[in-house]
This record gives C-alpha cells, structure tokens and sequence, in this order.
C-alpha cells in the first residue's frame, strides 16, 4: 500500500501538470491542434491510474482544454471521482472541472446527489463552499429537489461564508425546482435581517432576481425592502433594491408615492454614480406609474432630468451613455421635459461613439413633433451624409424612417417633402436598407392620396435616373427603390406627365441587370403604362404614335423574354403576346385603348398585415378536415402554384390566353417546358391556375372598411403649416431646383396628354395642394379577432416560480404548507422545521381545490390580516403620536413590539415585520384609518346615509385638523344612534366573513351594508369602551379582545389599567411575573378626542358556553388644574360565536365532513326575516364568523370552525320570510349557543 | 443575473471563461469570438457598454466590459444588473487578482487559470454576484490557499 502511494507520487513528478501543458501549447503554435491530441491521450492514461492525485491533475488539464474549446464530457465519471476525494484540494479541482463542463444532460450528475449531500454537511466549511459553487453552475431539476431541504439547513449555518453562498444558491434550486419557493421563502426572508451584510446582500440578490420575474407576489414585501433602503448603507444592496422597487412600483402606484422622498433624498446626497443613476431610473419608473396626472410631481422630473444632463455632460463616456439611456425612458411619459435639452442630445450625435450616437438616436424619436420633424430630419440628413461607417449611415437611415413614420405618420404634415426625403436617401450608396425606402415609398403613395401625384412624379425621375441606383445589385440594396418606383409610376400611371418617356426608360436594356422581382414589375406596369399610353394617343388623329409605342414594347419585350428568371420571362411573354395582339387590331384601325385600361382598372386598398391571419373562421368550417378524398402527392403539389397565383394577382384580370395567337402560346409553352425539365410538376400546374382564374372573386367581394384618422392630415398651403414651414419648403425648393426645372420643362411640353383621367375615385383628387388628406387605412376584415401577439414565452422557465408567497409573508397561518408542498427529506422521521399547522379536512381541501379558488381564498384571509395588523399598527402609530416620521415608525417598529407589554401579550399572529402593505402604502392617513375603527359602534339597521359614512373617510386622507372634527361629528352621531336604539349587544367584526361572501358565489348581488362587530363595552363621561372579540388561530385556547378605547372628556386620560376577574374557565393572560388580580397597564395615553385601541389575549378552556367576565377600567384624568381618579366597570360578553373562526371550507370537503356521521344536528327557524337572502348571508357570515360554502338560489351551505376545532356546518334556507337553519356540529351545546346568538341577531333587525 | 463573464487577450485568445448558462463547447468559442469581434473595435475611449451581441439571451442582454492592458474582462448580463455596478465589479475583481498574485499580468492568468477561478467564485456564484468587499474575497482566498497548501504537506509527507 505504502509502496504504492510512493510510486504514485513519483509517477506524479513525471506527469505534465497545468503548466507545463499550457506551456507546451504555447511551444507548439504551428501544431497545436495535434500537440494537445497527444495531451489528451496522456491525460487519458493519468486517468485510468488508479492514484487520486494524478487524477486530479489531469481534470485540471481537461479544465484547461475545455477553456480552448475541446469538448471533455468524456471525462464526466472522472470529473466526478474527483469530486468524490476526501481532500479538499482535489475537491476542488473536481468540482471547478464539473462546473465548466456539467449541464442537465451530463448523465453521471445523477451519481452525485449522495456526494455533494456529503460535501455539503461536511465540518469542513470550505468543502460545504466548494460544493455550492459547483452545484450553482450544474443544478439539475433532480439534484435541486433531492438537496433543497440540506440548502436549506444550511441557510442557517454558523459560518456567514455558508449561509450567504447558500442563500445564493437557492435561486438556482428555485429556479430548477420551483416547488420548493413556498417551503424555502419564509427563510429566505429572514435572511434579509442577517446581521452579516454578506448574507443580507446576497437574499436582496435572490429576492431581487425572483422578484423582477414575479413582481406581484413580492409587494408585500416591499416596507421590509423600504426599511433595508433607508438603513443600508452597503451600495450594492442599494443598488438591488432600488432596482427592485422600480419593477413593483408599476403594481402598487402608492409605493411610488412613498418612495419619491428617499430617493430624492439619496440623489441629493450619494456619491456614487452607479447609485444616483439607479436611483433616478427608479424615480423615472415611479413617475411613469403615477402617469401625468401628477403636477406636483414636476420637480421630481425636473431633478432627474437635471441629473441626467450632468450625466450626459459628464466626459465619461460611460456616463454619457447611461444618461441618454435613462433620458429615454423619460421621454416615454414627459416628453416635454426632455426636449428642451435637444440641443444635448443633437449635440450626442455628434460623439465619437457609436454606442452613444445610437442612443442619441433612439431618443430623437421620441422627441419630435410636428413643429420640429423637418428640423430634426435635416440635421438627420446631414449626418447622414458625415456618417462614415455604414453601418451608422444605415441605422440613420432607418432612424429617419422610423421617426417619420411614427404613429402612421402623425408628425408629416407635408408629404411632398416626405417624398423627397425619401428620395434624397436613395442616393445613399451601399446601403441595405433599400427595401426600407421603398416599402415607404409605397405605402405613402397608396395611402396618401393626395399625394401620388407628387409621387409619381419623382418616382418617374428616378427611373428615369436608374442608372444611378443600378451600380448596386445586391439583395436588398437601394435598386430595390426601383421597384417601388416601377410600380408607382405603373399603378398611379393617370398622373405621370409623360407616361411615353418612363415607358422607355423602364424598357432600356439596363433594366435586365437589375434583380427578377424588380424586372418582373417592370414589366407589368410596362403593360400599364402602356395601356396608359394608348388611351392618351388614340384620342389623336395621328394613330402611328399609338402603333409606335406597340412597336417599341415589341422590340423591348424579347429581351426579357429571355431572361433567367421565370417570373420575367413569364410576364413579359404574357405581354409581349398581348402587345403583339393589340398591333394587329390597331392595324385594323380598331380602338383598343378602352379594353386594354380595363386589364388594369380598379383600385388597389392597402390590406394590414394580419388581415389574413385574422379573418374569423365561419362557423362550421373545420379547415383541417379533408373535402375530397386525401390527393395523392403529385397531385398536392398542383395545389401550391394554385393559391400563390390567385393571391397574387385577383385584382388583374388577365389577358385572356385563348385570344393569344395559339401558334405563340405553344411555343412559350414549349420553351418553358424546356426551361422547367427539372421540375415536372410546375408544369401541370400553370394550365390549372389558369383555369383558376375566371372563378376566383374579384377583390370588390372582400369587405372594404375605410377607417379615417380622426385628425386629418394636410399637405402643404394649409394654415397648419407655419412660417418655419415654409422657410423649410423654401429651402427644399432651391436644393431641389434643378430637378423641379427639368420637370418644369417637361410639364410645358406634354400638359394635357398625361392629365387625361378616365373615372373613378382618382380624377377628384387631382391635387389641390390645399386639400385635407386621410391616410386610407390598412384594410382588415370585418369581425377580425382581437390582437393575440404577445403571447408570453412558454418555455420561461421563471414561469414556474410565479407563485403566492403572500401568505407565507404576513403570517405563518394563511395558506399553510401542504404535505405535498414540504421539501423532501431523506431521513424517515417527519422534520418539524416545515411542520403545517393545519390538519385533516382543511389541509385536504386546500391540496384539493383547483388554484383558482384558493387564490380566492387566500385573498380574503390575506385582508382579514390585514386589517388585523392594521389595528396593531394604529395602536402603535397612536402611542408613538402623529407627526413622527413614517420611516422611523418602519424602522422601530420591532422594538417598540418588545417593550409593549401588551404586545409582548399577544399571540404570534402579528409578527413585527408582518406590516400591513395597505397600510403602510397609505401616505398620511394614519388617523383617518383609525377613524374607521373608532367609530364601531354601527348597528347594522341603521340608515344607510350614516351607515356608509365611516366608509367614505377610509378613502379620504384628512389632515390632523380635519381629523379631529370628524371625530366630534362622529361622537355625536353614535350618541343619538345610541339614543335611538340602546338595543345593539354584539356585533362582531370579522370583515373576512363578509369578503368570502362577496368574493364567492353571490358577487353579483347588490352591495352590501357596512358592517361592524365592535359593540360597546362600557361607557362614562370621560371615556368610551367598545370591543371585539376573536379567536386565535394558532392557539386554540386564547382569544384575542381588542377594545377601542376613546376619549370623550376634554382632559387628558392616562395610566390606564384594564384589569378583569378571571373566571375558572376565562383568564386574562398577563405578563409573567404579575399576579393574577392585578391589572394590565393600556399602552397609551388618550388626549381629548383621541381614540386608540388595545388588544388583550385570554386564555379559555370551554368554549362550548358563552360566558360573561366582569372588569373594571381605571384611569387618570389630567385636566389642566386637576387630576383625577376614576374607574369604569364593565362586563366582557364572550359569546360563542367569538370562539368561531371563518374558515374556508370546499364543497367536496364539505360533504365529507357531513357524510362522516360524527355530527349532531340541531336546527332553528327565523319567522318574519325580511332582508334578502344576499344580506342574510353576509349578515351570518360576518357576525358569526361563517363562510359560504356553496350557494344555490335560496339555499346555502355555510362553515365555520372553532378555536378548537369544532366544525359548524349550517344549512341556510329561505321561504317567505321564513328562514329555516339546519346546522350540524361535533359539539351539541355550542352548536345550540351558536344558533341562539344567530337568532338574536336576527330578532334585532 | 451575470450570463457570462469572459477574460481574453487583444487577440480573442480566451484565458477564462465562465458561463453560467449551459452552452456545448463550440457555441462557448463562438460567443467568445463574436464578444471578440463586438468588444475589440471599440476605441479606449467609448463607453464600456455594448448591446447588440445577439447569441446569449436574445434582446435582455448587455455586455459590460473594461480593458487592462492586454486583457478584455467581459461580463455579459441581463437587465437586473446595474451597468456602472458591474463596472465597479470588474474593477473589484482585478484589483483582487492584483493582490493575490502580487501584480497580476497576463501571464499569471495563462498559468493559473484554476486559481483565478477559484478567486473568481468568491466574487460571482453561479451567476449571482457573492461578495463585493475586496478584503473579504482575498481573506477566503487566502484561507483555501493556505488549506490546500496543509494537504500537500500532508500528503508529501505520506
């Protein structure tokens, strides 16, 4: 043994090791290739050797190769051998080899489970490190769910070093195996408050990145990640966070709200660069979700803007850069604000910089207007001209485009410059952007209709100037113009001046170099231009004219006749047959011009680009079904020519082949047949399209739908266009000036001839520059389905990780842990980390229902919460008084929970950091919050115009001042409800009863009273009491009672002390220490007015009788010149309801639960119920804490549960009046007490 | 979310490469050669961003770089990542390189490939940035160093 370990260390020194292979590669340059093949042998051989050193060495290599790009997958079962070595230097090596190398598909990562689970409880922690930096680069969906739970443990860990590379890595785990989010996150989150800022920086990370995927599910974590940003002082958490809170505050516009201070606040004050330009980009989200409706929100944007020119003034590029980037995002929603710095930006095109000039770009786009579109685009045009690369030239060019095109055209206000605008970029040489212009050029000339005359015309310049734009032939070069032009000039033919010399010029022999499609153009509008022609010159006596333009399409046409492209040859066959044709007859002196412009007539309307796409199927008509029996596949292919053509060319209607010479026609024919030996197919196809074409409907059966814009667009000489208009068009005229001469001349020439309209729609819009133009709409088809485009990327892997975590935040209770939702453990007994809380039927249902209800479900719960918290928090607002810093609030928060003795009483259900999102969101309104819970005592009869009011101030924001005067107003109010009815015992108030109704089966129905449950408890001269009371969650034996304590002497009320007489059954839970008679300390002062609510815990035994707890309040009352002792005695009525929790129950559940047989029924009627069945359902639900199970017409399953667990089941059915209750429980006697209290309530209305 | 991060010389030659998003090995040079071609006409004196490279990511994907003397230290990161940020990164992680090798030059990282990639995951794991304080990379450096160093007299000594 020993032996051998010395031979292998000898045959180690032998080896070659990491640098003495990087070495020898870089001594063999001429023949590496084959120097690392010999490498790669040897490290073959070291590989078999049994020695763990020489091993490890040679995976080091194998590293090294795959860096050169040598794939080693091979070498995966070695790798992990490696990895398996107990030291940690070759742990190492194994496990940084498996990081470069291992992905999901690499087999033998499902062998490591065992090792890294090792590696990973090692007392080693830098073994524990390796092993989770590996295992971050090569997590597998199998290795996450086996590992999660041992990451999870190790989030705990001593070590800061293991905690933070553990929390890190949960992402991936989450990521891989998204189950594991809702048993992970409550960790995670209390990782947040690491006190190592390792691990705190590392949960932002995680929270972040889950965050920016899911943002909704995190808003509720949003006061904590508020707190971090004002306490931090770590750059990169900032950084984080900030970032995070510019993806949640598009969600929560309120957030945005709160937020604008502190990041004004850290603008003005940081240094770092990185942190102020985060900072700003969030402040710009944040401005952008409040929209524009905010004006005093103006010097936010002014301040950011103001930062960004200093950024963009900045001589680091880096800066420049990143302010432009920001502006941009401004633009968006100000655009006023950034286009006053346009001498700025234009000034950034100018950069040396591409990165920066394209940035400029972007932004110029947003910038302009009509007033400025033609200044920008000059100065577009003249860089387009500096612009050396053409790379840059090119994204000018499309830039320009973009900007003009913007919005269909919504800042040209004159499209003859347009036009010249586009045509001043054909010059442009080398160009890709051909293409671009020229579906410009079209889509202005078909659309724009009052402007194909100017269209035509320079569209006939530039073919006649083609041989400029020839020189470049290359696909998608600026020839392709030519094809807009071609068939502009084809098209609109009406308004050519002299259609005879841009007949000639599209027929030079040039023109067969150019690519076949456009060749193909050519000559079809050739023929127009030529039927054109001929209607022109028939109406002179002199009929040669006419026989000369045949004469010279006859001896054009065979050059293309023969060109290599089908599409050419195949056209100008076609119209070389026809022209031949029309020879014949004009030599017979026949007048053909009338029928040859019928080929052509009609007009073309622009058809949108998913017209096709979203013509609604007819009902009936399954397109996937065969009609006729399947063709066989020679007889499929005939199909395809078919449908191109018919699609292509319905408005045409064709020369009609039977009249062309048939001694002609054969022999085209049997050119072709020639040309297409290779493809017999084709063959077939041509005679069968042909045949297509009588049947196929005209275009004049497609719906047309002529949407005009709602503002209309001018063209030139209408008031619209100012004097710096003009000035521009002045400018355009001179540069243009020898152009529009040559054209001039022409017009002297041939007027008249080319003016010449037949009918319809185009002889109207002879341009009349003062005309008002509209951009004829793309068509679609009537009944177009809606937009269906941004569908979301099924494969998103963070898809998956879109899950509610709501629940897990505010509070352990709300939606627990399913047993299937528990991360797996490997050890046999259950862990009690991930113990659920909720057994049996519940935990069955929940796991049972589909999502959607327990969203539901959750929601309501989540509310209940809420406004439990929020009560926590008024108390503590209160006792801290108004006027504090919000932010101060936030951060003590925790620490005042500890020195509150009252708080200290109170059961977990109210975790520091559990903040109410609502109420925390809500900037002012701490009072008129607690306004709402001031003012309990509403009977539910009473009128609606009071009833409703307290509702009204949630909404409203008063100011302290205000404030207080509605208190009085309330006071009063309540004193003469009190007046009138002295009748209201209990109402208890849990607002979760009244949501499941609203949010389950009967939503539709009218809105329902407010409602309250606080009823009073005691009341004197100085002070008023009114109290509810609910059941503990998570503690079956505590109740909560939460008394609203009020003020109504003028004095100051203090040193409270609330103290009852327990009852064998009932206890008041003190804090330990204090003995059982002696009273609990309020933890607060009341000044005059002021009201403010406490809560105390008891503890019960027997839930199953109602029962009565006498106590007494003492308290000083602090007047200015005296100060005295008083007390007030009440009595505490826990009913039974109080002990009853609402908890969601589901129908299948719900039956079960009512098969078992376990429970006794007992059953009670209501006569002489007037209310509707809606209102008595909710009544039920919120006073009795029951939730609806399932409602049918006049019938209703309700649930509920005890403390206890107890369930209550109530049937609910309703009959003239009548109300007949059938309810079932496992305890007779507080089922019998619950009804009684049911019919109370009922009696009282 | 760091993709990629990516060191190689004036030449395109990569002396670390760092993927944390599985790529087969020839896609792996292909990008190093493409970030290559986008980073490497770029003057000294424009800005360190780049968007455009379009083979990781697709459209959220941006390229963060700075040049040391002979060497293009690249990050490619999505949009969750502040650009001056990781700029400050990139500088962290040099001047850790700087202290641990003792004035780094292109050569310790042509030797030391390994070692640079065990200071590199100190800094970044498994795409997420780990630590920013320099101190703390060097110590845990250190410490590893100094374990494995432990091994090898132990086990020289066998």
């Amino acid at each position: 043994m020993a032996l051998k370990i010395v031979k292998g260390s000898i045959d180690r020194m032998f080896d070659k090791n990491l640098q003495d292979l990087v070495r020898g590669i870089r001594n063999h340059k001429e023949d590496e290739a084959k120097y690392i093949s010999t490498c790669i042998d040897e490290i073959k051989q070291e590989l078999k050797q049994d020695n763990i050193a020489v091993k490890a060495n040679a995976v080091c290599k194998l590293t090294y190769l795959q860096m050169l790009g040598y794939d080693v997958s091979w070498a995966a079962f070695n790798i992990v051998e490696v990895m398996s070595s107990s030291k940690f230097t070759y742990k190492r090596i194994g496990y940084l080899a498996a990081s470069q190398c291992f992905h999901e598909g690499t087999d033998v990562i499902m062998l490591t489970t065992n090792q890294i689970r090792k590696d990973l409880s090692s007392p080693n922690q830098y073994d524990t490190g390796v092993a989770l930096t590996g295992l971050s680069c090569f997590v597998t969906p199998d290795l996450a769910r086996d590992l999660a739970n041992d990451i999870m443990t190790l989030m705990s860990h001593t070590k800061p070093f293991i905690r933070k590379k553990a929390v890190l890595i949960m992402y991936k785990v989450f990521l891989k195996y998204p189950e594991s989010l809702r048993p992970a996150f409550p960790r995670l989150k209390e990782k947040l408050e690491d006190p190592d800022p390792g691990v705190q920086s590392a949960a932002v990370n995680v929270i972040c990145e889950l965050a920016r995927r899911n943002p909704k599910n995190y808003l509720s974590l949003a006061p904590l990640f508020f707190k971090l940003m004002t306490s931090s002082t770590n750059n990169w958490v900032l950084i984080k966070i900030i970032k995070l809170f510019g993806a949640l505050t598009p969600l929560e516009p309120r957030l945005g709200k709160k937020l604008i201070e502190p990041l004004t606040n850290l603008i003005h004050s940081t240094s770092a660069m990185s942190l102020l330009y985060e900072c700003v980009n969030t402040v710009i989200a944040v401005l952008i979700s409040l929209s524009s409706g905010m004006p005093n929100h103006s010097a936010s944007i002014q301040l950011c803007v103001q930062k960004l020119r200093i950024l963009i003034e900045d001589s680091d590029q880096n800066l420049k850069y990143l302010g432009l980037l920001a502006m941009s995002k401004i633009l968006k929603t100000h655009p006023k604000s950034v286009q006053s710095h346009k001498d700025l930006i234009l000034q950034c095109l100018d950069d040396k910089d591409e990165s920066i000039r394209l940035r400029a770009l972007d932004l110029l786009y947003g910038m302009v207007s009509k007033k400025n579109l033609m200044e920008i685009v000059k100065k577009l045009m003249v860089h387009v001209d500096k612009a050396e690369g053409t790379t840059y030239r090119d994204e000018l060019l499309t830039k320009i485009i973009d900007i003009c095109s913007q919005s269909n055209y919504q800042y040209i206000t004159n499209f003859e410059w347009y036009i010249s605008i586009l045509v001043e970029l054909t010059r442009l040489e080398g160009t890709r952007h051909g293409h671009l212009i020229a579906s410009q050029m079209l889509d202005v000339a078909i659309r724009v209709k009052a402007i194909r005359g100017f269209a035509v015309l320079q569209m006939a310049t530039l073919l006649d100037n083609a041989h400029m734009l020839t020189g470049n032939t290359q696909r998608n070069g600026i020839c392709e113009v030519l094809y807009a032009a071609a068939w502009i000039c084809g098209e609109f033919s009406d308004h050519l001046e002299d259609p005879l010399q841009t007949l000639e010029a599209m027929l030079r022999p040039k023109v067969a170099t150019l690519p076949g499609h456009i060749q193909a153009v050519y000559i079809q509008n050739a023929a127009k231009l030529f039927a054109t022609v001929l209607r022109a010159q028939e109406g002179v006596p002199d009929s040669q004219k006419a026989q000369e333009t045949s004469q010279l399409l006859i001896d054009r046409l065979p050059l293309f006749v023969q060109s290599a492209n089908l599409e050419v040859q195949e056209r100008a066959s076609c119209v070389l047959q026809l022209v031949k044709y029309i020879q014949k007859l004009q030599q017979k002196e026949v007048a053909v011009a009338e029928e040859v412009s019928a080929l052509f007539a009609g007009e073309l309307n622009p058809v949108a680009p998913k017209a096709q796409k979203k013509v609604p199927i007819p009902e009936g008509l399954d397109l996937d079904a065969w009609i006729n029996e399947p063709p066989s596949e020679s007889e499929s292919e005939d199909e395809k020519p078919r449908a191109v053509f018919s699609q292509e060319e319905p408005r045409h209607t064709r020369p009609r082949h039977t009249e062309v010479d048939e001694k002609e026609l054969a022999r085209r024919r049997e050119a072709r047949k020639q040309e297409q030996a290779n493809n017999p197919f084709y063959i077939k196809a041509s005679p069968s399209s042909q045949k297509v074409y009588p049947e196929v409907p005209g275009v004049e059966h497609i719906p047309v739908v002529q949407i005009d814009l709602s503002v209309p667009l001018k063209v030139p000489g209408m008031p619209m266009s100012d004097q710096y208009l003009k000035m521009e068009e002045e400018r355009r005229q001179k540069e243009k000036e020898e152009k529009k001469k040559k054209e001039k001349k022409k017009k002297k020439e041939k007027r008249g001839r080319g003016r010449k309209h037949e009918s319809g729609p185009e002889s109207e819009e002879d341009i009349t520059p003062a005309h008002t133009v509209d951009i004829v709409t793309e068509e679609m088809p009537e009944n177009a389905l809606p937009s269906d485009d941004d569908d979301k990327d099924p494969n998103d892997p963070h898809k998956a990780l879109d899950i509610d975590l709501d629940n897990l935040v505010v509070g352990a209770s709300r939606r627990p842990l399913a047993d299937s939702e528990k991360l797996p453990v490997r050890t046999h007994r259950p862990t009690d980390i991930l113990k659920s809380p909720v057994e049996g039927a519940e935990l069955e249902s929940v796991s049972q229902e589909p999502k959607k209800k327990s969203k539901k479900d959750k929601k309501e719960k989540k509310k209940d919460k809420e406004r439990k918290k929020s009560k926590e928090e008024k108390k503590k607002k209160k006792h801290k008084q108004e006027g504090d810093d919000e932010l101060e609030e936030a951060s003590e928060e925790p620490v005042q929970a500890g020195e509150n003795p009252v708080a200290a009483a109170l059961p977990a259900t109210a975790p520091a950091e559990g903040f109410n999102l609502d109420f925390w969101l809500s900037n002012v309104p701490v009072p008129s919050n607690k306004q709402e819970a001031t003012v309990p005592v509403l009977p539910p009869a009473l009128d609606a115009a009071q009833v409703s009011e307290p509702e009204e101030h949630k909404d409203m924001e008063p100011e302290e001042t205000k404030f207080s005067k509605h208190k009085k107003k309330k006071q009063k109010k309540e004193k003469e409800d009190k007046k009138k009815k002295k009748r209201h015992h209990r109402h208890h108030s849990d607002e979760g009863g009244d949501e499941s109704v609203q949010n389950g089966t009967v939503e539709e129905e009218e809105p329902l009273p407010p409602m309250s449950n606080y009823c009073l408890l005691a009341e004197n001269s100085y002070i008023k009491m009114v109290y509810d009371i609910q059941g503990n969650l998570q503690d079956g034996s505590q109740v909560v009672v939460s008394v609203i304590f009020e003020n109504k002497s003028t004095s100051f009320l203090k040193s409270m002390e609330f103290n009852v007489l327990d009852s064998l059954n009932s206890k008041l839970q003190r804090p330990d220490g204090a003995g059982p008679h002696d009273g609990l300390s309020v933890p607060f002062q009341l000044p005059p007015g002021v009201s403010n609510e406490a809560r105390f815990v008891f503890s019960v035994q027997s839930i199953v009788m109602p029962q009565k707890l006498k106590g007494t309040l003492t308290f000083i009352v602090k007047s200015e010149e005296s100060s005295t002792h008083e007390k007030l005695d009440f009595k505490l009525h826990f009913t039974c309801t109080s002990y009853l929790i609402t908890t969601p129950c589901y129908s299948d559940a719900y039956a079960k639960l009512l098969e078992s047989g376990d429970l006794k029924s007992s059953s009670v009627r209501l006569e002489g119920v007037s209310m509707s069945f809606h209102h008595l359902l909710a009544r039920i639900c919120f006073h009795h804490h029951f939730s609806v199970v399932e409602r049918i017409d006049s019938c209703a399953s309700l649930y509920s549960r005890s403390i206890q667990g107890h369930h209550v089941c109530l049937l609910v059915k309703t009959a003239d009046q009548t109300v007949s209750i059938d309810a079932k429980c496992d305890e007779p006697s507080l089922l019998g007490n619950v009804l009684d209290e049911i019919k109370q309530t009922f009696s009282m209305c | 979310m760091i993709k990629a991060i990516l060191i190689f010389n004036n030449h395109g030659k990569p002396r670390l490469i760092r993927f944390y998003q599985y790529f087969a090995e020839d896609m792996q040079q292909q990008i190093i050669r493409e970030t290559f071609h986008l980073v490497s006409k770029r003057d000294d004196n424009v800005c360190n961003f780049l968007e455009g490279g379009s083979l990781i990511g697709g459209s959220d994907y941006k390229l963060i770089y700075r040049h040391y003397a002979t060497l293009y230290f690249v990050f490619c990161v999505d949009s969750s990542e502040s650009e001056l940020g990781i700029l400050d990164l990139i500088q962290v992680f040099v001047e850790t390189l700087d202290k641990c090798f003792e004035n780094v030059c292109e050569l310790d990282l042509i030797f030391h490939m390994d070692k640079v990639h065990y200071i590199l995951q100190e800094v970044v794991m498994g795409g997420m940035v780990l630590e920013t304080n320099m101190n703390e990379i060097v110590a845990q450096v250190e410490l590893q160093n100094r374990m494995e160093k432990s091994e090898f007299v132990f086990i020289s000594r066998m």
